[in-house]
């Protein structure tokens, strides 16, 4: 048995609960990718900063720009879009691309295959379709607690703090569009490539080939979707070996690739365990069956019932 | 409960119509807030959601509302009948506390109009912490009404409704246990889903264990907080000793919560973040500096006898409580972004003119039903 720093802690705190379980003990199972799930596939190597993903987001939403609804610097507030590019710049500026140059950066909703906002809203509002995975609002459902946007480990979700009646606001994937057999605007409106659409399986295939193409050779990156209608040849970057998004907190449906670390980019660090699964499996250890509850009631309320009685008693 | 009597004395002092001028202050702010939604009284952001509302109203004031949690225990479970003196008047502390809690969450919550949604059944999402915090905190507000209503009818006449209601107060009694523990353990498990979010200094699996013990400690502090200050300002003779002997409790729990605090941070090796020298470990020292303070003093056998030293400690133990929580949803709280968050001016006076009007509610409660016990027993 190899004995590394965490066994060899376990050993030592044997009798002390709280070393010798791993972080994610409480967790329930993990959850699958469901089996049609859509998703995005954001190379941000292709990706030049134009804009058009955020145009085509606002004309597909019908969003306006409402820069007093959202006080969200993060998001450009003169163009409300559902999706943001940002800039990570460093050094001289004049070399996309390289670790100390400038890159972009689309910031959109993950669509994460276990997400967090799903699980703490205690009103249903967010739900995850079976069938495309998309993580979805619903306005009859909201009371606007704001949860989701505490659990969201992006900080996804928008809130109208300048509404006196507000929205929560995010990226639904266009599904709106999706179902007349068009793709979201953000990927229809990509001149690049940067945004491709497709299946799941398809553009985590499409990423893992991408990480293996030789750098500086030629590659026909599909543009729109994975279809290959449209497609534009490009020398290859030198990738970082890693599709962000196949295990961040349990996996998400919008990966991305990029030569500049993932960290400069502005995206976390997560386990590869939803925070969901993990508070759920404390919860429902806790509250299973309402089995401890019950027996807890059951034990105060028979107590309960002895002392004050005996009280009546003395006192009369 | 014979005991127990109304206090006498006018209502409106001038203390009165101090808190009254405060409540009033909040009315246009509560009215601006529902005309032109909530960026436009508060400094809450998409990065920091949640502000004072939230942390001081809800998840600080009802643990500050725990008096009646701690002493209920006491009393029922553990039969420490000589405590009963204490009870109402805790209870009653909490029942504002909670109910003025409740009250707030309308002014924080965003689309407020339909917030029975949580408790449709189509909508309820019983994988949600929060839904579990709002059923609970919801049907505790009920039952503490239910536990305090024999003050109404405790006059001649009444007896029927009394003898009615007080045979049924055990189910209310273990109701008034059981759901405290549920929520406060909860109020801390709702940070659980926030990950590296939050500082490794506050985030960890126990927080529903240490929200539930630090809530119980603040309950016992605020117990004998409420009755000291209640014998100066109300010129009533002191509990004294069973408050000294209400204090004997709080070390324990101190040292059980201190244990798991710590014992966390050192085995997940996140202890050194505590030098980091920012804002966030000065407030962890604060906070824990805050809950040593009464172990030591009330670990003391000459000290803790004393009415200074017993007031000073119970004050810090709520302190110590307030600021761990602040901690945990504020500072130790961090969106990763260029987000910043300090409560503003429209914020605050709403939450202090809450704290007003639950103040004010307490005070006609004990000068016109049977809540203290009387001078001349006590």
């Amino acid at each position: 048995m190899k004995v590394d720093r965490r066994n060899f802690l376990k050993v030592l705190s044997a009798g002390a609960v709280t070393a010798a379980v791993p972080d994610n003990v409480f967790a329930r199972a993990k959850k699958d990718v469901p089996p049609d799930a859509v998703g995005i596939l954001y190379d941000s190597t292709l990706c030049i900063g134009c804009k058009n993903c955020e145009m085509a987001c606002q004309r597909y939403n019908k969003l306006t720009a409402q820069p007093s609804d959202s006080n969200n610097r993060d998001f450009d507030p003169y163009t409300f879009a559902l999706n943001k590019i940002q800039i990570y710049r460093n050094g001289d500026k004049t070399d996309k691309e390289s670790e100390n140059k400038y890159n972009f950066f689309k910031k959109a909703c993950m669509h994460c295959v276990d997400p967090n906002c799903v699980s703490a809203c205690p009103a249903s509002a967010l739900t995850k379709d079976e069938e495309s995975g998309i993580v979805s609002w619903n306005s009859d459902a909201c009371i606007g607690c704001r949860y989701c946007q505490v659990a969201c480990p992006y900080s996804i979700p928008k809130f109208e703090y300048g509404a006196a009646f507000p929205e929560i606001i995010k990226c639904e994937m266009c599904q709106h569009v999706q179902v007349k057999g068009k793709i979201p605007g953000c990927c229809d409106f990509c001149p690049t490539g940067a945004s491709v659409f497709g299946k799941f399986s398809d553009i985590l295939q499409e990423a893992k080939n991408r990480l293996a193409l030789p750098e500086k050779s030629n590659y026909n990156y599909p543009v729109g979707d994975l279809i290959g209608k449209r497609s534009k040849n490009n020398p290859v970057e030198k990738y970082i070996n890693y599709v962000y998004g196949e295990k961040e907190g349990g996996g998400t449906q919008y990966l991305i690739l990029s030569a500049v670390p993932f960290e400069n980019l502005g995206l976390p660090k997560l386990p590869d365990y939803s925070n969901a699964a993990k508070t759920e499996g404390i919860q429902h250890t806790l509250y299973k069956g309402m089995i401890a509850p019950i027996v807890l009631f059951a034990g105060l309320a028979f107590t309960t019932y002895k002392t004050a009685k005996a009280e009546d008693e003395k006192g009369e | 409960m014979s005991e127990l009597k109304p206090v006498k004395g006018k209502i409106f002092t001038l203390p009165f119509f101090i808190l009254l001028i405060l409540s009033v202050i909040a009315i246009p702010f509560i009215v601006k807030r529902f005309m032109y939604g909530l960026g436009a009284v508060s400094n809450l952001s998409d990065g920091y959601p949640w502000g004072m509302w939230i942390v001081y109203d809800v998840v600080t004031g009802t643990a500050i509302a725990c008096g009646g949690y701690a002493m209920a225990i006491l009393v029922y479970i553990f039969n420490k009948g000589q405590y009963h003196p204490l009870v109402r008047s805790a209870l009653l502390a909490s029942m504002f506390g909670y109910t003025l809690a409740s009250v707030s969450i309308f002014f924080d919550v965003g689309r407020y109009w339909q917030m029975y949604n949580i408790f449709l059944p189509w909508y309820s999402n019983t994988n949600s912490v929060m839904f579990e915090v709002a059923a609970c905190i919801a049907t505790y507000v009920l039952v503490m009404w239910l536990e305090f209503s024999p003050a109404f009818f405790e006059k001649p006449g009444q007896e029927k409704t009394l003898k009615k209601i007080n045979s049924a107060m055990f189910i209310f009694i273990a109701l008034g246990v059981l759901l405290p523990t549920m929520h406060q353990s909860s109020l801390g498990s709702l940070m659980i889903i926030a990950g590296d979010k939050l500082s490794g200094l506050w985030q960890t699996d126990f927080l529903p264990l240490l929200f539930l013990i630090s809530a119980i400690m603040m309950g016992f502090g605020m117990v004998i907080f409420e009755s000291m200050f209640s014998s100066v300002h109300l010129e009533r003779p002191l509990e004294k000793s069973l408050l000294s002997k209400l204090s004997g409790v709080i070390p324990k729990l101190l040292i059980v919560f201190l244990i798991i605090r710590f014992g966390d941070l050192i085995f997940k090796g996140k202890l050194g973040l505590i030098f980091s020298f920012n804002f966030q470990s000065l407030m962890f020292v604060i906070e824990n500096l805050l809950f040593i303070y009464p172990l030591i003093i009330l670990s003391s056998k000459e000290k803790k006898d004393q009415s200074k030293y017993l007031f000073l400690s119970a004050a810090s133990l709520v302190l110590a409580g307030a600021v761990y929580r602040f901690d945990t949803f504020l500072v130790g709280f961090n969106p990763g972004v260029n987000f910043h968050y300090f409560p503003s001016f429209a914020e605050i006076m709403i939450t202090v003119g809450i704290i007003s009007v639950e103040i004010m509610a307490y005070l006609i409660f004990i000068k016109t039903l049977p809540v203290l016990p009387d001078v001349k027993h006590a």
